[in-house]
C-alpha cells in the first residue's frame, strides 16, 4: 500500500476515488429526493438501495441518516442511538447522510450535510468546516501527533463557538483507517458494520498496538503518534445547539519526504469543496 | 389630566358621553388602551407616552369612570354588550377607516376579550394584547372543565383561583363596597398600591378613584355570575392575541391560560416577573412588547400574508423575548453558552469580553439562532472607566439592561505561599472587581429605571469548598458569593433579583489559561494541559450551566450549585463542613 500511495495516480487510489465519488453521488441523489415527512429509516433505505443498484454488495458500515437535532447528536448516550429512527424530516431541518460502501474491494466512508430549505445557521456551520479541512491537512503534513492535531481541531471548534460532536462517536474518533476489503460472496454485518472491514480494522489495531500506533484517530493516548501512512476517513463534526454539520472524506497519508506528497485529500471535487469554491467566487 | 400633549374629545354613545384622549400621529395605526378596575385611563399614561412615539395612541375612560358619564340606572348599565358598543363608537370616531390594535389591562382586558371574540367587531380590530384579565367565557369553561372532571391538580387550581378571587365575592355584596370606596378604602388606596404593589407614587390614581371604584363594582355584578354560568361556546378570537402574564399577580393565577391555544389560533405568550399593576410598574417592557406585536401585525396586513410568529421558540422565550441581556466573559465557555441560551429565547444580547474577536463571534452566532439584535464589546471588566463607558454606550444605544450576567473570570492555582501579591491583584481585579463594577454601574441603572431586572454573578463551587490548590481563586469567588447575597437583600425592594451561580467542574477553556503560582513556564504548560484534559474527561458542558442560569433568573433563585459535585459540596458545607476541610487538605492529583 505504502509504495503505491506515494504516487498520487496509483491505480489503487483510483479505485478509492471511484467509490468515494459513487458514495457522494448517492448522497446528492438521495438528498435531492428528501421531502418533509421522510423518516431517517426511509433515507437510510434510499441510500442502501441506490448503492445496491450500482453494484455495492458489502459495507464498512450501513448507511446512516440523522435529522434535526440528531445531526448534533443531542442526548446521544449509547451507540444504538446512531441508528436511523422514525424521526420525520420537516422544513428547515438539517440532515446528515453518512455511508461507507465497499465497491470492487475498495472502501469509502463519507458524510454529507444538508438542510431542507434555506438556513443561515446551517450555511455558517458548513462554511466554518473549511478551516478544519485546511487545518487537518496542514498539521498532518507537519507530522504532528494525531492526538495533538485532534486537540487543535477541537480548540478551533471551541473558538468558533461549536461543540465537538465527533467526541460522541465510538472512542471519540475523528478519523479511522480504511483499506481494501477482500470480496466474499457472503459478507454479513454485525450491528451495521461489515465483518470484512471490521476484520481489517481489528487486525490493524492488533498490529498497530505492537508497533505503537492505532487505526483510530482519537483524543486518547493510543493516538499519540505521528500520522501513519495509509488512507484515513476523516470526519470533523460540528455541533451547535440543535444543529450539526460534518463532512467525511479520505485523507491519503504517505511516507514521502515531499510535504505536498506526504499527505493530500484523495479528491478535491466533492460537494462541500465545490460549495466553498462557489461561495468564494460569489463573494 | 396628566397626559401631556393629549388631544381630548368626547364621544356620545347610548346616552353616555365618553372622554377620549389621543396622542401621537393620527396617520399612524391606532392603538387603543383600555383600563381596568378601579382605574381610569390615566393608569396607561407611562405606556401611552412611550407608544405615542410610533403610533396613534387612544385612551378612553370606560363608562362610569374618570371623566366619562355613568349610565342611569347603574344596574344593567355595564354589560359586556354595552361596553362593546362604547368601544365601537370610540374606534369609529378615532379610526373610521382602518382596524385598531386593542390593549387591555384587568377589566379592560376582560372587555377586550369580548371585542376580540364577538362577530360584530370583526374587521374593526387588528390585534389584541391582553394582560391580567381573562375572557369570562373562557374562564367559565375553565371552571366547568375542572368541576366536571376533578383531579387533585384541577381541584387545587380551582381552589387556588377561588381564593385569589376573594374581592369578586366582596364586590357582589350590595352597598358595602360603595361605602368602603367612598370612605376609608378610597382614601388609603394610593398607599396600599404603593406598599403592596410597589406602584410608584405620583399622580395616579386620580381623584376620581372613589367614584370610579363605586361605579365599577357594577362591572362585576352585571357580568360575572351570568357569564360564568353560561359561557359562550363560540368565544374564539378572530384576531392575533398577545398574552402578557405577570407572574406575581395576586388576583389571577397563570394556570387560567393553560388551554388558551384552544380559543386563540394565533397566540403569542409573554411572562413578566411583576405584580398586577404592570402598566404602572413596567411601562418600558409593555411598550416594547406592544410595539413589536403591532408592528408584526401591521407588516403582515400590508403584505397580505398571515401573521408570522413574532416570538422566539426556545425554552423561556415567553420570559426573555425582546429583553436586553448583557453577558461578560462572553467570548467562550459559560459566558458564550449563556449568551446563546438567551439568544435562543429571543433576547437582545450584548456580548462583552476582552477578547474582542471571540465576543464578535458570539454576537454573530447569537443573531443566527434567534436574537433580534446582538452587539459585541471589547472591554476588560476590571477596568472601571471602561465599564462606565460601556454602561453609558449600552444605555444610549440599546437601552437599560434587563438581565446582567457578570461571568468574566480567570483561574489561579497554586499554594498560598507561592502566590505573589501580583497574582492576588490580577485574580481579584477580574473575578471580584469585575463583578463589583458590573453590579455597581449596571445595577444602578436598573435601580434608577425602577422597573425591575436581574443580576447573575458567576461564582464557583470553590466559593464554599476550601482547597489548598486554589486559595486565591476560592477567595475571590467566595467574595462574589457573599456580594451577591448582600446585594440580593438590598435590591429585593426594587424588584431586582440577584443570583449566584456555582458551576463546579465544567469543560471550558478557563483551565488552559489558568496561572499556576510557583510553577515555571514548562511546568505551568504541563499543568494547564493536564487540568484541561481532566476537565475534558469530566466533560460537563457549559450549555447546562447556561440553562441553570436562565432557570435561576426565571425562578429568582439565590444560590445555584450546578454540577452534582457542586451540589454535593454545597450540601456538605452546610451539614458537615469538617469533611470539606478534610478534603481541602488533599493534594490534587496533578
Amino acid at each position: 500500500m505504502t509504495s503505491a500511495v506515494k504516487d498520487g495516480t496509483a491505480p489503487e487510489l483510483r479505485g478509492f476515488r471511484e467509490v468515494q465519488r459513487l458514495a457522494y453521488d448517492c448522497a446528492e441523489a438521495v438528498a435531492a429526493q428528501l421531502r418533509p415527512g421522510v423518516t431517517e429509516r426511509d433515507a437510510a433505505r434510499m441510500q442502501r438501495e441506490w448503492l445496491r443498484r450500482r453494484g455495492v454488495r458489502d459495507w464498512f458500515h450501513l448507511p446512516f441518516a440523522w435529522f434535526g437535532d440528531r445531526t448534533a447528536f443531542t442526548g446521544f448516550k449509547v451507540p444504538l442511538q446512531f441508528f436511523p429512527t422514525n424521526r420525520k424530516l420537516e422544513p428547515g431541518m438539517p440532515f446528515i447522510l453518512d455511508m461507507a460502501p465497499v465497491y470492487k474491494g475498495f472502501t469509502a466512508d463519507i458524510g454529507y450535510s444538508g438542510c431542507l430549505g434555506p438556513s443561515p445557521l446551517h450555511d455558517k456551520l458548513m462554511a466554518d468546516l473549511e478551516a478544519h479541512r485546511e487545518l487537518i491537512l496542514r498539521e498532518v503534513r507537519e507530522r504532528r501527533s494525531l492526538r495533538d492535531i485532534y486537540e487543535d481541531v477541537e480548540r478551533l471548534m471551541v473558538r468558533q463557538g461549536y461543540a465537538n460532536r465527533h467526541r460522541a462517536y465510538p472512542f471519540g474518533v475523528i478519523a479511522h483507517k480504511v483499506d481494501r476489503v477482500a470480496e466474499h460472496r457472503w459478507s454479513p454485518q454485525v450491528f451495521g458494520f461489515g465483518t470484512q472491514s471490521l476484520k481489517g480494522l481489528v487486525s490493524d489495531a492488533l498490529h498497530g498496538h505492537r508497533d505503537g500506533w492505532s487505526p483510530l484517530w482519537s483524543p486518547y493516548r493510543f493516538s499519540d503518534h505521528p500520522p501513519r501512512p495509509g488512507l484515513w476517513a476523516v470526519e470533523p463534526h460540528l455541533g451547535f445547539r440543535g444543529t450539526g454539520a460534518k463532512f467525511e472524506e479520505i485523507l491519503v497519508v504517505t511516507d514521502s519526504r515531499d510535504p505536498e506528497q506526504s499527505a493530500f485529500w484523495l479528491d478535491d471535487d466533492l460537494p462541500h469543496v465545490r460549495r466553498w469554491a462557489e461561495e468564494k467566487v460569489a463573494a | 389630566m396628566n397626559l401631556s400633549g393629549a388631544r381630548e374629545r368626547r364621544v356620545r354613545t347610548g346616552g353616555i358621553e365618553l372622554c377620549v384622549a389621543e396622542l401621537g400621529d393620527e396617520r399612524r395605526p391606532t392603538v387603543v388602551l383600555v383600563h381596568g378596575y378601579p382605574d381610569s385611563k390615566e393608569v396607561w399614561s407611562d405606556v401611552a407616552v412611550r407608544l405615542a412615539e410610533h403610533w396613534h395612541v387612544v385612551l378612553y375612560d370606560v363608562r362610569g369612570h374618570g371623566r366619562s358619564t355613568a349610565p342611569k340606572p347603574l344596574r344593567g348599565g355595564f354589560t359586556l354588550e354595552k361596553l362593546t358598543d362604547d368601544f365601537l363608537a370610540v374606534a369609529d370616531a378615532v379610526s373610521p377607516d382602518r382596524p385598531v390594535h386593542v390593549v387591555g389591562h384587568d377589566w379592560g382586558s376582560v372587555q377586550s376579550w369580548e371585542f376580540a371574540t364577538v362577530k360584530r367587531t370583526e374587521g374593526r380590530i387588528a390585534s389584541f394584547t391582553s394582560m391580567s384579565g381573562p375572557s369570562l367565557d373562557h374562564f367559565g369553561h375553565w371552571i366547568k372543565r375542572r368541576m366536571t372532571r376533578p383531579t387533585p391538580r384541577r381541584v387545587g387550581q380551582l381552589l387556588g383561583q377561588g381564593a385569589k378571587s376573594w374581592y369578586v365575592y366582596m364586590l357582589h355584596t350590595p352597598v358595602l363596597p360603595e361605602l368602603a370606596w367612598r370612605g376609608p378604602l378610597g382614601k388609603r388606596w394610593p398607599r396600599i398600591l404603593e406598599r403592596m404593589e410597589k406602584v410608584p407614587a405620583g399622580d395616579y390614581p386620580t381623584s376620581s378613584l372613589p367614584d370610579d371604584a363605586a361605579h365599577g363594582a357594577w362591572l362585576y355584578r352585571d357580568n360575572i355570575r351570568y357569564r360564568l354560568r353560561r359561557p359562550r361556546a363560540d368565544a374564539y378570537a378572530h384576531v392575533p392575541v398577545q398574552l402578557i402574564t405577570p407572574t406575581g399577580d395576586a388576583f389571577l393565577s397563570e394556570t387560567l391560560y393553560d388551554e388558551l391555544e384552544h380559543w386563540v389560533p394565533q397566540l403569542v405568550r409573554r411572562s413578566l416577573p411583576a405584580k398586577h399593576w404592570v402598566p404602572r410598574t413596567r411601562p418600558d417592557q409593555l411598550a416594547s412588547w406592544i410595539s413589536e406585536f403591532v408592528t408584526a401585525n401591521e407588516d403582515a396586513r400590508h403584505e397580505g400574508r398571515p401573521v408570522r410568529d413574532t416570538a422566539a421558540r426556545g425554552a423561556y422565550a415567553e420570559r426573555f423575548g425582546g429583553q436586553l441581556v448583557l453577558v461578560t466573559g462572553a467570548a467562550g465557555g459559560i459566558g458564550r453558552a449563556t449568551a446563546f441560551a438567551f439568544a435562543e429565547a429571543g433576547a437582545r444580547v450584548v456580548a462583552v469580553d476582552r477578547d474582542g474577536e471571540g465576543a464578535a463571534r458570539t454576537a454573530e452566532m447569537a443573531l443566527l439562532i434567534g436574537a433580534p439584535a446582538a452587539w459585541a464589546e471589547t472591554v476588560d471588566v476590571s477596568d472601571e472607566q471602561a465599564m462606565e463607558e460601556l454602561a453609558e454606550k449600552v444605555a444610549a444605544e440599546c437601552g437599560i439592561v434587563d438581565v446582567l450576567v457578570n461571568n468574566a473570570g480567570i483561574g489561579l492555582s497554586g499554594p498560598f505561599l507561592e502566590t505573589t501579591s501580583e497574582d492576588w491583584k490580577n485574580v481579584l481585579d477580574v473575578n471580584l472587581w469585575g463583578v463589583i463594577h458590573g453590579c455597581r454601574i449596571f445595577g444602578r441603572q436598573m435601580a434608577e429605571r425602577g422597573q425591575g431586572g436581574h443580576i447573575v454573578n458567576t461564582a464557583s463551587a470553590a466559593a464554599y469548598q476550601p482547597s489548598r490548590a486554589l486559595p486565591a481563586y476560592s477567595t475571590s469567588k467566595a467574595a462574589v458569593l457573599m456580594l451577591s447575597e448582600c446585594l440580593r437583600a438590598e435590591l429585593a425592594e426594587r424588584s431586582i433579583g440577584v443570583s449566584a451561580i456555582c458551576p463546579g467542574i465544567v469543560n471550558t477553556n478557563i483551565t488552559s489559561t489558568t496561572h499556576f503560582a510557583g510553577a515555571d513556564e514548562t511546568e505551568e504548560r504541563r499543568l494547564q494541559q493536564r487540568t484541561s484534559r481532566l476537565y475534558g474527561l469530566r466533560n460537563y458542558p457549559p450549555e447546562k450551566v447556561a440553562d441553570a442560569i436562565l432557570k435561576a433568573v426565571v425562578r429568582n433563585q439565590a444560590v445555584v450549585p450546578v454540577t452534582p459535585e457542586a451540589r454535593g459540596a454545597r450540601l456538605l458545607s452546610r451539614i458537615s463542613p469538617g469533611v470539606l476541610r478534610g478534603v481541602a487538605r488533599l493534594k490534587p492529583p496533578l
